[in-house]
C-alpha cells in the first residue's frame, strides 16, 4: 500500500507547517514538521502523530500543537481550522489530495474569526451564544406525554432537514467578510463572572451570523415553532442581526454541509421586513 | 432538561461542547412500536422480547419492559421537539426496519438520527440556559466525585481544560452521563472524548462496574487512519446486501462478477433475518468468512462487499445521505455506483457502572423512585451508555438512542424524591473542607504528573498499544491463553505509563496531560473487561469463545436428532444456571479489579436459545418448548425464570 501512496506524491514523508500561539494575546509563530507517509491520512493523524512526535524539522523538541477533535466524522464540527488556507473539518481534509495539490507542504492554521485560546484550538461561545439570541428551539408545553407532534408533509421535512444538519462549526462565519473578530481583554482583577458577562454582551453586539440566521429561519417553518416566529425575526433585527450582511455570499460556498444558507438569509430578509410592515400597521 | 422542568438547578460538565458529543455519530434510528407495526402484530412486549432475546437473557427485566413501553412516548416527544424525523407521503412518521426484529420499528430523521435529536434535546436545554436553570461548563474534565465520610455522594471535583484550575462543585446529586469507553481500543467508531475516564474515575471510588466484557463490535466500519467511521446498519435496513466473491481475493472490480460467482453469506445461512441479524451474529459471520474462509476481498486486510449498488439513486440520497456522503467523504469512492468495503469494528459497551431499580409487583419500574438509575454510592446516577442495564449481552441497533433518552427522562423524578429527603443534609451544609481535602488531593495529584521527570515514555505509542492489546484479545473471538496474555501485557503497559515523560509541562490548555491522565484510567477499565471475559467461560451475546460454543444438531436420523437436541437443551440449562447472572467488578487496594456475580431478573420472559441460524434449531426449539410447558404445568403461576 504505502508504495502506491509514495507514487502519488513521490516521497515517504511531507511537510506540515503549524502557525502556533501559545495563549491569548501573545505573538503566533510558524512551526514545520516532518510527518511520514501513510495511506488513507487524513489532518487529524497528521496531528496526532506530530502529538506524538513532538519534534520540529530542525530537531526542537515542542511542546504538542493543541487542537479541537471529536467526531472525526465530520459530523460534530469541533476540528474546524484553516487547512491550505480553507476553512474546512480535520478530519475530511485527506492527505492525498491536500499533496496532490501542494506536494510541497500542509498548512494549518487556527479560524481567524475567533479568540485563539492556543495553537489550533479557538473560542466558538459566541456561535452557541447566538443560537440563544435567536431562541433556536421549539418552545414545547413540557416534557409529559401530550400525543406526537405536528403532521409534516415530505416536502416540509425535507426543507427543514438540510437546516438541521449544521454543526455549528463557523466556516461560515470565518469566509464572511462581515463576521469580525470580537476579542476582549480582562481587565485587572476583573473576576471571571465579570469578564464572561462583559463577554456576552459583546457577542450579543456583534454580528449573529448565517448559521443562525438559518437556525431561526428552520425553526420559523416549524409549525409549533411558527408560534414565536415574531421573537425571532425582532432578534434578527436586532443590533448586529440580518441587516449587517453584505451578501458577499461566501457562507454557502464554504459549508461543508452544503446547507442553502443564502436561501435562508434571503428568505429572512423578506420575514423580517414583513414583519416589520405588520409591527407598524399593528402600531 | 427533564431536570430543570422539575425545578432542580443543574451544572451541565462536558468535555466538548454538549452539542459535539458522540450521540451525533448515531445514524441510524429510534426504536419504538408504532402505529403501523402494531396493526402487523406488534407490541411493546415484541420490542422487550426482541430486546431481551437479541442481549441473550443477561438485563434485569424490569427495566427493559419500562423502557420499550415508553418507547413511542419517546418519538412522540422528539417530534414535538422538532426533530425532523422522514415523513411517509401522507405526513406520518416514516419507519424503517433494523438488526433483531422482523417489524419496521425504526423511526429516522435522514441518517443522522442521533446528531437530529441530540441537536433537539440540545436547543432545549440552551433555553433552559437561558432561564438560569442550566449553567453549563463545556471543556471541562470530570476528575471524580466527592464522597463524604458516609460513602455519599456530595458533588464532583472537575479541571477547566484551558487555565487547567481545578474547582469542586457540591451537588445533591451526581448524574455521569458519560457514554463509552471506546478509547480503550485504540480505534473505534468512537469519538475522540469516548475515553470511559469518567466510569473510571467513579469505579475508583467505589462504584461497580457490570457486564464489563460485554463490547459490541459493530459489523460494518470504514476502516482509517484516525478511527473506523461507522456504515449504519440502516444501509442493511434499506436494502443493502453484503456479499463477497466465492474465488477468494477475485481480482475483477465487483460489479463484473456475475450474481452466480457471489456468495450472499448473511441471506443464504440466516433466511428469515438475512442481511438484519444481530451484530454480533453478523460481525462473526463475517469475521468467519474472512478469517476462516479465506474469502476476504482483499488479501492484507479483512473486508467484505456491502452493496447498494441495486438500490435507486434516489431513494438512497433521501434516505442515506448522510452516510453515504461520509463513505465518499473518506474513501473517495461514490458508493451508489461502487460496493462499499467494510469490516467489523468496536462500536458500543453494553457494560458499565451498575446502576439499580426499584421493580413493582408487576415488574416494571416504581415511578419516581430514587433507586432507579443510582448506583451504589448513595448520590451518584448513571443513566445512557456509561450504564449497564438495558442492553444485556449485546445491543440491538437503535435501541441505544432509546436506552439513554429514556433513561435521562426517568431519572429525573426519582431524583427530585431524593432531593426531598436528603440524608445528612445538603451539600450546602457540608464543611468546606470536604471538598477542599479532595479539591488538594486532585490538585496534588495533577501537579506532581506535571512535575515527575519521566521515563521517557510516549503516551501516544502505549495507547497504541493498549488499543492493538485489546482488539486482538477482547472483540470478536476470544480465548483464554490470549486473554491471559493481553491481561499480562496490560499489567506491563500501565507499569511503563507511570514513567511517561510529558511534552507539555505547562499549565495552559495542556492537552498532554489530560491525555496522559486519560490513559492511565483506562487500564482500569481493561482490567475489568479482560478479567469478567477471562472468567466467563461460555458464549453469550458479544462474548464469544469457541471453546465453549454449542454447535447444533447435525444428526439426520430423528431419533438420534432429539437425543442431541436434549442434550443441547441440557447443556443449556446448565449453563444458564452457571453464567446467566451480571458481572460485577470492583477494584481493591491495588487498583485490581475484583469479580463477583449477581442474578439476573428474568421473571417475565422466560430466557430461551438463541437460536438465529443454528443448524438443526427447529428441533431444538421443538425440545426446548415441550421442557417450558412442562415446567409451567408444574408451576401454575407461570414464573419459570
Amino acid at each position: 500500500m504505502s508504495s502506491n501512496g509514495n507514487a502519488q506524491h513521490g516521497c515517504d514523508s511531507f511537510e506540515v507547517r503549524v502557525l502556533r500561539q501559545d495563549a491569548p494575546g501573545q505573538p503566533s509563530y510558524w512551526c514545520r514538521y516532518g510527518v511520514a507517509y501513510e495511506p488513507d491520512m487524513n489532518v487529524i493523524s497528521v496531528l496526532q502523530k506530530i502529538a506524538s512526535e513532538s519534534t520540529t524539522t530542525d530537531g526542537q523538541h515542542t511542546a504538542p500543537v493543541a487542537w479541537d477533535c471529536n467526531c472525526l466524522e465530520e459530523v460534530c464540527g469541533d476540528c474546524t481550522m484553516l487547512v491550505n488556507g480553507r476553512t474546512r473539518q480535520a478530519c475530511t481534509a485527506l492527505v492525498d489530495r491536500l499533496l496532490k495539490d501542494n506536494p510541497e507542504e500542509i498548512e494549518l492554521r487556527p479560524m481567524s474569526k475567533f479568540p485563539v485560546v492556543r495553537d489550533l484550538l479557538v473560542e466558538r461561545s459566541r456561535m452557541f451564544a447566538a443560537l440563544g439570541r435567536v431562541k433556536a428551539w421549539i418552545p414545547v408545553d413540557g416534557y409529559y406525554e401530550l400525543g406526537p407532534g405536528p403532521r409534516q408533509s415530505q416536502a416540509q421535512q425535507q426543507q427543514a432537514y438540510p437546516l438541521t444538519e449544521c454543526m455549528t462549526c463557523g466556516c461560515c462565519l470565518e469566509a464572511c467578510p462581515q463576521y469580525t473578530r470580537i476579542e476582549l481583554e480582562r481587565r485587572d482583577g476583573e473576576s471571571d463572572a465579570d469578564f464572561s458577562t462583559q463577554r456576552n454582551a459583546a457577542h450579543d453586539r456583534g454580528f449573529v451570523g448565517a448559521a443562525a440566521i438559518s437556525q431561526a429561519m428552520l425553526f420559523n417553518d416549524h409549525p409549533t415553532g411558527q408560534m414565536n416566529a415574531g421573537e425571532r425575526l425582532d432578534a434578527l433585527t436586532a443590533e448586529g442581526g440580518l441587516q449587517i450582511c453584505g451578501n458577499a455570499q461566501n457562507c454557502v460556498a464554504v459549508c461543508p454541509k452544503e446547507i442553502p444558507l443564502t436561501t435562508s438569509i434571503a428568505r429572512a430578509g423578506r420575514a423580517t421586513t414583513l414583519h416589520a410592515i405588520k409591527q407598524w400597521f399593528d402600531r | 432538561m427533564k431536570l430543570a422542568e422539575l425545578e432542580i438547578d443543574v451544572d451541565l460538565m462536558s468535555l466538548t461542547p454538549v452539542k459535539r458529543s458522540h450521540s451525533v455519530c448515531a445514524q441510524g434510528g429510534i426504536n419504538s412500536v408504532n402505529d403501523q407495526t402494531r396493526q402487523l402484530g406488534d407490541s411493546e412486549y415484541l420490542h422487550f422480547d426482541d430486546t431481551v432475546y437479541g442481549g441473550d437473557f443477561l438485563q434485569h427485566q424490569p427495566p427493559v419492559d419500562e423502557m420499550t413501553l415508553w418507547a413511542p412516548k419517546i418519538i412522540d416527544l422528539m417530534d414535538r421537539l422538532g426533530v425532523p424525523f422522514n415523513r411517509t407521503p401522507e405526513g406520518f412518521r416514516d419507519q424503517r426496519r433494523f438488526g433483531g426484529t422482523l417489524f419496521k420499528r425504526t423511526a429516522f430523521a435522514g441518517a443522522t438520527t442521533g446528531q437530529q435529536l441530540l441537536y433537539a434535546l440540545d436547543e432545549q436545554v440552551r433555553r433552559w440556559e437561558s432561564t438560569g436553570h442550566v449553567t453549563k461548563y463545556e471543556g471541562w474534565d470530570f476528575l471524580g466525585p466527592v464522597l463524604d465520610a458516609n460513602g455519599r455522594c456530595r458533588g464532583v471535583i472537575a479541571q477547566d481544560l484551558v487555565p487547567m484550575e481545578i474547582r469542586s462543585f457540591p451537588a445533591d446529586a451526581v448524574l455521569v452521563a458519560s457514554g463509552g469507553c471506546g478509547l480503550i481500543y485504540g480505534k473505534s467508531t468512537m469519538s475522540m472524548a469516548c475515553n470511559g475516564s469518567a466510569a473510571s474515575r467513579c469505579v475508583r471510588a467505589g462504584v461497580k462496574y457490570a457486564n464489563g466484557e460485554f463490547i459490541q463490535v459493530h459489523p460494518t466500519a470504514i476502516p482509517g487512519a484516525d478511527k473506523l467511521r461507522l456504515m449504519s446498519e440502516s444501509a442493511r435496513g434499506e436494502g443493502g446486501c453484503v456479499w463477497v466473491p466465492r474465488t477468494p481475493q477475485d481480482p475483477r472490480p465487483p460489479l463484473d462478477i456475475p450474481e452466480s460467482e457471489r456468495y450472499h453469506f448473511l441471506e443464504q445461512r440466516y433466511p428469515a433475518y438475512g442481511n438484519l441479524v444481530p451484530r454480533d451474529i453478523a460481525t462473526r459471520k463475517i469475521f468467519n468468512v474472512c478469517v476462516n474462509e479465506g474469502l476476504s476481498v482483499e488479501g492484507d486486510r479483512q473486508c467484505v462487499y456491502l452493496d447498494l449498488t441495486h438500490l435507486s439513486r434516489e431513494m438512497l440520497d433521501k434516505k442515506l445521505g448522510g452516510i453515504l456522503a461520509i463513505y465518499e467523504k473518506f474513501q473517495g469512492v461514490d458508493p451508489r455506483d461502487v460496493p462499499m468495503k467494510i469490516f467489523p469494528a468496536v462500536h458500543y459497551a453494553m457494560g458499565g457502572l451498575w446502576a439499580d431499580y426499584e421493580r413493582t409487583a408487576e415488574g416494571r419500574l416504581a415511578p419516581a423512585s430514587p433507586t432507579n438509575q443510582q448506583t451504589n454510592v448513595p448520590g451518584l446516577f448513571a443513566i445512557g451508555e456509561c450504564d449497564y442495564q438495558y442492553h444485556g449481552g449485546n445491543r440491538l441497533g437503535a435501541n441505544s438512542l432509546l436506552s439513554c433518552i429514556f433513561s435521562g427522562l426517568f431519572v429525573a423524578p426519582g431524583v427530585q424524591t431524593m432531593l426531598r429527603s436528603l440524608s445528612g443534609g445538603s451539600a450546602a451544609d457540608q464543611d468546606a473542607s470536604l471538598y477542599e481535602s479532595h479539591r488538594a488531593q486532585h490538585q496534588q495529584e495533577h501537579d506532581r504528573l506535571l512535575r515527575r521527570p519521566g521515563g521517557g515514555e510516549n503516551p501516544y505509542v502505549i495507547h497504541q498499544q493498549l488499543g492493538q492489546t485489546m482488539t486482538n484479545a477482547a472483540t470478536v473471538v476470544r480465548n483464554n491463553q490470549q486473554l491471559r496474555d493481553a491481561r499480562a501485557k496490560i499489567e506491563e503497559l500501565a507499569e511503563r505509563t507511570e514513567n511517561c515523560s510529558l511534552s507539555d509541562t505547562g499549565n495552559w490548555t495542556n492537552q498532554n496531560v489530560v491525555f496522559t491522565k486519560a490513559l492511565r484510567d483506562m487500564f482500569s477499565l481493561s482490567r475489568i473487561i479482560l478479567d469478567g471475559a477471562l472468567a466467563r467461560d461460555e458464549c453469550r451475546g458479544a462474548h464469544y469463545k469457541p471453546e465453549f460454543d454449542m454447535p447444533g444438531v447435525d444428526a439426520q436420523d430423528p431419533a438420534e436428532r432429539l437425543r442431541q437436541a436434549e442434550a443441547w437443551c441440557d447443556k443449556f440449562e446448565q449453563k444458564n444456571e452457571r453464567w446467566l447472572k451480571t458481572t460485577i467488578a470492583t477494584l481493591d487496594s491495588q487498583g485490581q479489579p475484583q469479580l463477583s456475580y449477581e442474578d439476573v431478573d428474568t421473571s417475565l420472559i422466560p430466557p430461551r436459545p438463541r437460536l438465529y441460524g443454528l443448524v438443526g434449531a427447529e428441533v431444538i426449539e421443538q425440545v426446548w418448548k415441550e421442557r417450558q410447558e412442562k415446567k409451567s404445568a408444574a408451576d401454575p403461576s407461570g414464573n419459570t425464570g
